[in-house]
């Protein structure tokens, strides 16, 4: 395909500039978050705004991850791929914001008092699993670690995002049960439900061609 | 829809409304007066005291008219209240939206006058009340009174009322009354939040009997000197600070004396979560999170204080040596 025949979007997806520009996009929120901050107007209580913002984020950005792969396979702009880890590192990012805003400003950097609240509250376990699930990912989304891993395991490893979306949107949603108010959380969890319904349908699509393949090939064998 | 608090409050009675001159000088007359009396009953609150004790809450800035009151230092803390900023636009008030600051930006379609409330049920002179009726039944106190919400924060506010127990006692409840509950007003179109069934409307809450006479039940009709502003609940609400914010009912139209324990809102909606009682305790968590600190709201500082230390919670939000005897025997971990 020449240039001139590709899409726009690819042929923008392809700017040197996309990756700088997407990185820039990611720091708004924690930047914004600073600026209110410093000019004091963080609202009259600054620490449940610092909290949810940082979580509402991770959240986000962890959907979004999620939503590359299949957003690429739809469109076929296969350029989106790049953008995945950066976006997955950014979720991890603020999720481990929004974990010490938790740790420091709830509980004070009490470790014992903070275990005693993963303990007692399935909520906070929630979100301290998938802040959990998150991290060897983290680790792992260096170039190194991924020849150190072999492609095959590396993949593997890495579907434990779909497991971190699920505890996460499960943590955000008993949050907002406590307030009989789950209308957000609803959202985001029919958002996710839809990301992993595409892959499983395709997996699904999938293992049916191959088995046709496979039952083809073995009745011409038997022919 | 702000229409009415740009205009301010239809105040019916003139006479309620004391120049804010008049006023103020009353109150720093009565400040002076009080001192004294208040290192007497510092005993009560000392283990809450910030600092110095302050004589007087600061001036409302509210535009809201005054409401006359004596100040009771006895049943007050002595910590410093929260800027009325704060009171007056960090609010869960559902009946507005689900969002702190719903309340503040929604509540100016509620109409508070004309205003009526039903005083019914286990009695044996049921009345309805006119809001006026109500303003002159008993002397205004001004009570600054420790508010803990269930969500983990505080804050501190002189609000303005007399004892529930007056119109309890006016209504004379029969031998079967055991508990009474309160209903906040239901009326969508006012009350925009009603059209959400994030609730069943509308809002019911309720207290054993003889929590609803213990004289530190607030029936509360002003804040920092002011009448309440629609957001806080107004024309009347019920504060009772050893209990999580959500017991105190706002703008509310009918209390009924009843003989079966009422079931409330939240008990109806999360019932693993949200007991009857719901006394402030630092040690029984049913909710989400820990109910061991808290955060006290508006205490500045940067980053609009958001490193100031959380403080811990007390037993029954610090008003235990007036309440506890309330409770003997029970267990609070089973009756939440």
């Amino acid at each position: 395909m020449s240039a001139l025949q590709t899409p726009l979007v690819r042929r923008l997806l392809r700017l040197k500039a996309v990756k700088p520009a997407i990185f820039v996009l990611c720091l708004l929120p924690l930047g914004h978050l600073f600026w209110r901050g410093w000019s004091d107007d963080l609202g009259p209580n600054p620490e449940q705004t610092v909290i949810w913002t940082t979580g509402l984020w991770a959240l986000r950005l962890l959907l979004l991850t999620l939503a590359v792969t299949p957003l690429r396979k739809l469109s076929g702009w296969a350029e989106l791929a790049r953008l995945r880890r950066m976006l997955g590192l950014f979720a991890f990012a603020y999720a481990l914001l929004h974990f010490t805003a938790w740790f420091g400003l709830v509980n004070g950097f009490h470790t014992g008092m903070a275990l005693r609240d993963v303990g007692k509250h399935p909520f906070v376990l929630a979100g301290m699993t998938a802040l959990l699930l998150l991290l060897p990912l983290a680790l792992t989304s260096t170039n190194g670690m991924i020849k150190r891993l072999g492609a095959a395991r590396w993949q593997r490893l890495h579907r434990l995002i779909y497991v971190a979306g699920v505890v996460a949107v499960f943590h955000f949603w008993w949050g907002k049960l406590a307030k009989n108010n789950t209308a957000t959380p609803t959202v985001y969890a029919v958002i996710l439900a839809l990301l992993l319904g595409l892959r499983l349908w395709w997996a699904w699509r999938a293992a049916r061609s191959r088995r046709a393949a496979a039952a083809q090939g073995s009745s011409r064998s038997l022919a | 829809m702000s229409k009415r608090r740009e205009q301010g409050f239809e105040h019916a009675v003139a006479s309620d409304i004391t120049p804010k001159e008049i006023y103020r000088d009353r109150r720093h007359w009565l400040a002076a007066a009080t001192v004294g009396a208040a290192a007497g009953v510092a005993a009560l609150t000392s283990r809450h005291a910030r600092a110095v004790p302050q004589a007087i809450a600061q001036p409302a800035p509210g535009k809201l008219p005054a409401l006359a009151a004596q100040k009771n230092v006895a049943l007050s803390t002595t910590q410093t209240p929260t800027p009325y900023k704060d009171i007056v636009t960090y609010n869960n008030f559902y009946e507005f939206g689900t969002s702190k600051s719903d309340p503040s930006q929604r509540a100016g379609s509620l109409r508070t006058r004309p205003w009526t409330v039903v005083v019914d049920g286990e009695v044996h002179k049921p009345r309805t009340f006119g809001i006026d009726d109500l303003l002159k039944l008993a002397p205004m106190e001004e009570r600054i009174y420790r508010h803990r919400c269930v969500e983990g924060w505080a804050m501190v506010v002189p609000w303005l009322g007399y004892s529930l127990s007056h119109v309890l006692k006016a209504v004379e409840p029969t031998a079967n009354a055991k508990y009474v509950q309160y209903i906040t007003l239901l009326d969508p179109a006012e009350m925009p939040g009603q059209n959400d069934p994030i609730l069943q409307w509308p809002y019911v809450e309720g207290l054993r009997l003889d929590e609803a006479m213990h004289p530190l039940t607030l029936l509360t009709f002003g804040l920092y000197g002011q009448v309440l502003p629609n957001q806080d609940g107004a024309p009347l609400r019920l504060v009772i600070p050893w209990k999580y914010g959500f017991k105190g009912g706002k703008s509310i139209v009918r209390i009924q004396l009843v003989e079966k324990q009422p079931v409330t809102s939240w008990m109806r909606a999360v019932p693993q979560w949200y007991g009857f009682y719901s006394n402030v305790n630092p040690d029984v968590s049913p909710q989400n999170w820990s109910q061991a600190t808290e955060r006290l709201i508006g205490q500045g500082g940067a980053f609009g204080g958001l490193f100031a230390p959380r403080v811990p919670t007390q037993l029954f939000n610090g008003y235990g040596a007036q309440v506890a005897h309330l409770y003997q025997g029970m267990n609070l971990s089973k009756f939440f």
